[in-house]
């Protein structure tokens, strides 16, 4: 053909340290890939907007007045750590439907025909869902920002939740890329991931205290790990009791990772 | 390094099964550098799988495949960096422009950044995709996006190209352009693994062609050597009754000296020299007093040559090819 393109070598196999450089560079490529979807399907953009606005206004203004013993804090206070652990779930759902997309569209034949780390595609998935909470968490700290929400402790608690926030995010990202490479279709990946998500989030802290549900939901309620990374994200921003809450969330985020991981791995490699 | 004479591509033995499917029972060929070669067979053939193991999707079962010399087991990593792929089901990404998504796949082929851009641009021009370039893919039309598949496949500009079924859904023009272009790219050095379910594809680009049928290859040669088999063209007799067709068939088989074959009213025979073997088989049937309810001469197409060598039709064929019938009582 016409090949105005010069010719280039073949490049050689990556080897030691230049194969962990590749695969940064590779997932750094498929991050940038998954961030341009984030931004150009409407739904997703709606899921990571739009939505996070509405939870935090119905909470504050139509739920919040019936709310009582927040620990001595005004609701709003008690409610946006809470909203961002909300937001790291439903965002890391986003994995599962992207992940399911790929195998089906016949995406991942593609990446698996070429010389890219063969973790990019997994790492990429999952670094581009910290983007989106990330941005989903500026935009929540904004809008409370409006309604009243004060970080009650200092920058660096603020920025403690945030990160401890963000890390939980990125564990559950491994759990919904197994779902995703299991169903190996967006819809169902949808279907099958709501019903692990939403006890989750609906029974646990986030929106309401523990101590306000029936006796025999309040042990599930309050162990299960959203309830203790909000609550961890809560004293480290907002300065309700520690009770070790950090150490707890921070042994969840280990575990979960630690078991998720190797799965979706696994998952991965026999995905053909 | 590779010599020149040793073969970009060597099948031995292949194998693979999917559950109880036996989707490759077997399989051994080898293709010569710069030379296209035609993977020939219906749906369900084993094509794809066979496209699938030496593009390092799957892993075989048993035998062994080399593209450039190096397993793609083994060295999987060494022959992703010299291959490209444009598969009936390796896409492209709906929400990335045609742009992003060339540049993307040739970044991560390992190729430097400011040579991919250069390169996009370019085949996004020669594939009439310029106008396009910036949109999302998913608002591309059906050939736009085979086209962008292909192109993709070509972004790092790899010696070894594998195209699984390139031209369905593509419409002429589209496809006229892409036989020229792996033309031009075979006179480039470039080799070409083709698959496809046209025989008229494969014999106008392939060197030479293996015919697939249940994961076996049941035959191999150029396209001359395939098509002396099967003559140039095939005639069909449709005849009104069974018993007619009993008869005529007989008689074409005897006294025209033709291998007719029959089945139910149809008679099919192919033919090295069309018109003439025409007109003597009508004056055969004719001096019988056979006369045939209709007419047909074509070219032969991939059911034709399956069922000479099988024995049965290429059953999961979509479309069959075009005929051309020639009125009885006109001037064929």
């Amino acid at each position: 053909m016409s090949q105005a393109t010069v010719s280039i070598p073949i490049p050689p196999e990556r080897r030691g340290f230049d194969r962990l450089v590749g695969a940064v560079s590779d997932t750094i490529a498929m991050t940038g890939r998954n961030v341009i979807t984030l931004r150009r399907v409407p739904q997703l953009l709606v899921f990571s907007t739009i939505q996070p606005v509405i939870f935090v206004l119905l909470f504050v203004y139509v739920f919040g007045g019936a709310v009582e013993n927040t620990f001595g804090i005004p609701y709003v206070d008690y409610l946006i750590p809470g909203i961002f652990v909300q937001m790291s779930v439903f965002g890391a759902m986003g994995t599962a439907v992207g992940l399911a997309a790929d195998v089906k569209s016949g995406l991942l034949e593609r990446f698996h025909a070429l010389p890219m780390a063969r973790s990019a595609v997994l790492a990429g998935r999952t670094t581009a869902d910290v983007v989106r909470n990330v941005f989903v968490m500026t935009l929540v700290s904004g809008v409370g920002f409006l309604v009243g929400f004060r970080v009650q402790t200092d920058a660096l608690g603020y920025l403690a939740g945030v990160a401890l926030v963000l890390l939980f995010g990125y564990s559950l990202s491994w759990v919904f890329a197994t779902v995703g490479l299991a169903v190996k279709d967006p819809e169902t990946a949808q279907a099958a991931a709501f019903p692990i998500m939403a006890p989750l989030v609906f029974a646990s802290s986030v929106f309401v205290p523990v101590a306000s549900m029936p006796s025999w939901l309040q042990p599930f309620a309050e162990h299960q790990p959203v309830s203790v990374v909000a609550s961890a994200a809560r004293s480290l921003m907002s300065g309700t009791p520690s009770d070790n809450y950090v150490l707890q969330a921070l042994a969840w985020i280990a575990g979960i990772v630690a078991v998720a991981a190797p799965i979706a791995v696994r998952r991965y490699r026999r995905v053909f | 390094m590779m010599t020149t004479h040793a073969p970009a591509i060597t099948v031995h033995g292949l194998q693979k099964r999917f559950g109880s499917v036996e989707a490759l029972a077997g399989i051994d060929f080898e293709v010569a550098p710069g030379t296209v070669f035609g993977l020939l067979g219906p749906n369900g053939a084993g094509k794809t799988t066979a496209v699938r193991i030496l593009t390092t999707i799957l892993e075989p079962d048993g035998g062994r495949a080399e593209v450039l010399g190096f397993d793609v087991v083994d060295d999987a990593e060494r022959v992703r960096l010299r291959i490209g792929l444009a598969g009936q089901s390796a896409t492209v990404d709906p929400n990335l422009t045609g742009r992003e998504n060339l540049r993307l796949v040739g970044r991560l082929a390992q190729r430097p950044r400011g040579w991919v851009a250069q390169r996009a641009a370019e085949l996004l021009e020669r594939f009439e995709l310029s106008q396009a370039a910036d949109r999302p893919i998913r608002t591309y039309s059906g050939g736009m996006r085979r086209r962008l598949d292909v192109a993709a496949a070509l972004v790092a500009r790899p010696p070894v190209l594998f195209l699984d079924e390139p031209t369905t859904g593509l419409d002429l023009p589209s496809r006229n352009a892409l036989w020229e272009m792996i033309r031009e790219l075979v006179a480039d050095g470039t080799t070409v693994l083709l698959t496809t379910q046209y025989l008229e594809e494969a014999d106008r680009l392939a060197e030479r062609l293996a015919v697939v049928d249940v994961g076996r290859v049941i035959a191999e040669g150029t396209p001359a050597e395939l098509k002396a088999q099967l003559g140039s063209t095939v005639i069909e007799f449709l005849m009104s009754t069974d018993p007619d067709a009993e008869r005529a068939a007989a008689l074409l088989s005897t006294r025209g000296g033709v291998a007719a074959e029959l089945e139910g009213t149809r008679i099919r025979v192919p033919s090295g020299e069309g018109p003439r073997a025409l007109m003597e088989m009508l004056r055969t049937l004719d001096a019988d007093g056979l006369y045939p309810a209709s007419l047909t001469v074509r070219e032969p197409s991939l059911d034709d040559v399956f069922l000479r060598l099988t024995g049965h039709h290429a059953e999961s064929i979509a479309e069959i090819e075009s005929a051309d019938p020639v009125p009885v009582g006109g001037g064929a």
